[in-house]
């Protein structure tokens, strides 16, 4: 709790104010000064549940946006990310990465397919240059342009089984028939042309909406859908609730499960990586990583004494060898267990088997569940 | 919040609550709310000694892990065990929800901890 010297300037949203005036706990993640918690309205846990049981909604502005536009942007889409650009139809995203050439990750991606030669990409705050400059760069060959416009919009999360209820209140588009990971642009608080995609981070129902980013309208929209979604008792949901509930839905977060030395059949993201979709940047280095086999996966772990692992903690044996480490670990709210994504051989990876995470000196008994750790029920 | 006038404090934000040379130790209001949800606890078992300032335990909330420094020196005669199954009672009232009992080797130490009022003031200044 000590105070130290700034080494940069903290990048703020639009709503950064509001956050504030919220009362939240604000954080440096990846460089965004942002909430991790709202402490005024219940804090984490009540958010978690929120989403979980109702509805929740997040600033997410902070994540980074990049249109690649043109004639050949499908080819340039299809250069640069694993999954198959090509089965997109408009109106449709997908899960993807961008891979170095070693098939390592430069990021996570959703790719959004906007129009015939239209796509857009939503990356993480933490990699925006980084994903940016990369992204300029191995589309130079293709004709079409590759452009940042992240700070144009300001994102906003609204997710949990009533997000579809509240958010209806707000648009004239029909939102039942949108499908999971589809969007469609029309009129939300009254801003036309709004995109609407139902995609999420929180492994439950969901809408992401993209409005203008400056703050009076950002601030408008947020407090229309506070609004809308009293009656189901919506919540202020920061990246603490963010991280619990990804967790229990085992997706990947980069600097995690996910980074430049950690490559996709160790990610355990195979069925996003389309190998015979044709060539593309990484995919030579998979074929001879898949040829000679796993030496990590990861792996859901669950404690079973008491002890919650959490992230860089080390794995062990039942000899007492060191065989990985933790790469996300957490008590989790809804679950109410304490869970742990882990990197461990192949071999030390079968349900049930036991491990031991050391947490603070001590061997704490943990097992291999399978994952996600939590699965929404489906709709009836 | 209230600091209770009879508690001494420490900087590492535990409070100790001596009667003759039993004393009784918890986490403040103020840790409690800089955690958050509290979801687990690690505490010493019957007839450790705890030196003064030294880890004795731990307190974890879903962000964060806190270590628990001794207030004082010496043997923990009770441990309160019901907040291995209800830590958030740590959160709804800090100053009740004890962790551990113990019997002071020198009951002087206390005067070296903070008052209720300098706690505040220090609490005030560290924000």
């Amino acid at each position: 709790m000590s105070s130290t010297v700034e080494s940069h300037i903290l990048r703020k949203t639009a709503l950064n104010g509001l956050h504030r005036r919220l009362g939240a706990k604000m954080v440096d993640f990846g460089g965004w000064d942002m909430p991790v918690e709202y402490p005024a309205s219940g804090g984490l846990m009540k958010e978690h549940l929120a989403v979980r049981t109702g509805v929740g909604m997040f600033d997410v502005s902070h994540m980074g946006d990049i249109l690649i536009r043109g004639p050949q942007a499908l080819d340039a889409v299809q250069w640069i990310s694993m999954n198959d650009a090509s089965k997109l139809q408009e109106g449709q995203a997908h899960y993807s990465a961008l891979l170095y050439p070693e098939g390592t990750f430069v990021d996570d991606v959703i790719v959004h397919k906007l129009g015939q030669n239209d796509y857009l990409l939503v990356i993480n705050a933490g990699t925006r240059e980084k994903d940016y400059g990369w992204v300029k760069k191995n589309v130079t060959r293709f004709r079409g342009h590759a452009d940042d416009v992240g700070d144009y919009y300001t994102q906003i999360a609204i997710q949990g089984p009533k997000a579809e209820a509240t958010l209806q209140k707000l648009t004239s588009v029909d939102l039942a028939p949108i499908k999971n990971y589809w969007f469609k642009h029309g009129t939300v608080c009254g801003l036309p042309n709004t995109l609407i995609a139902r995609t999420g981070y929180t492994a439950e129902d969901g809408f992401e909406i993209y409005v203008p980013s400056d703050a009076p309208t950002s601030e408008r929209v947020w407090n229309e859908v506070m609004e809308a979604g009293r009656e189901f008792g919506i919540v202020p949901c920061g990246l603490g609730a963010r991280n619990t509930l990804r967790l229990e839905g085992r997706m990947a977060l980069y600097g995690h499960e996910i980074s430049d030395t950690i490559n996709v059949w160790e990610a355990g993201l195979d069925r996003f990586c389309k190998m015979e979709k044709g060539d593309f940047l990484g995919r030579a280095a998979l074929e001879k990583a898949k040829a000679e086999g796993l030496k990590r996966t990861l792996v859901g772990l669950e404690s079973v004494e008491r002890g919650i692992p959490r992230d860089g903690y080390k794995v062990f044996d039942q000899a007492g060898t060191e065989i990985g480490y933790v790469t996300s670990g957490s008590y989790a709210p809804f679950l109410k267990k304490n869970i742990a994504l882990a990197y461990v051989p192949p071999s030390q990876s079968t349900l049930d088997h036991e491990v031991f995470v050391e947490i603070r000196g001590q061997k704490v008994k943990c097992k291999v569940v399978p994952t996600p750790f939590y699965k929404r029920p489906k709709k009836t | 919040m209230t600091y209770p006038k009879d508690y001494k404090y420490t900087k590492e934000h535990e409070w100790i609550h001596a009667n003759g040379n039993i004393a009784t130790v918890g986490i403040t209001d103020h840790a409690q709310e800089a955690l958050g949800d509290i979801v687990f606890v690690e505490l010493p078992k019957t007839g450790a000694q705890l030196q003064a300032g030294k880890s004795f335990g731990s307190v974890e909330s879903v962000k964060a892990v806190s270590e628990l420094y001794a207030p004082a020196s010496g043997k923990v005669t009770e441990v309160n065990e019901g907040l291995n199954q209800s830590p958030e009672n740590i959160n709804k009232d800090a100053h009740s929800a004890w962790m551990v009992k113990m019997e002071l080797a020198n009951p002087t130490e206390l005067n070296g901890l903070l008052s209720a009022e300098d706690y505040e003031k220090y609490v005030a200044e560290e924000k």
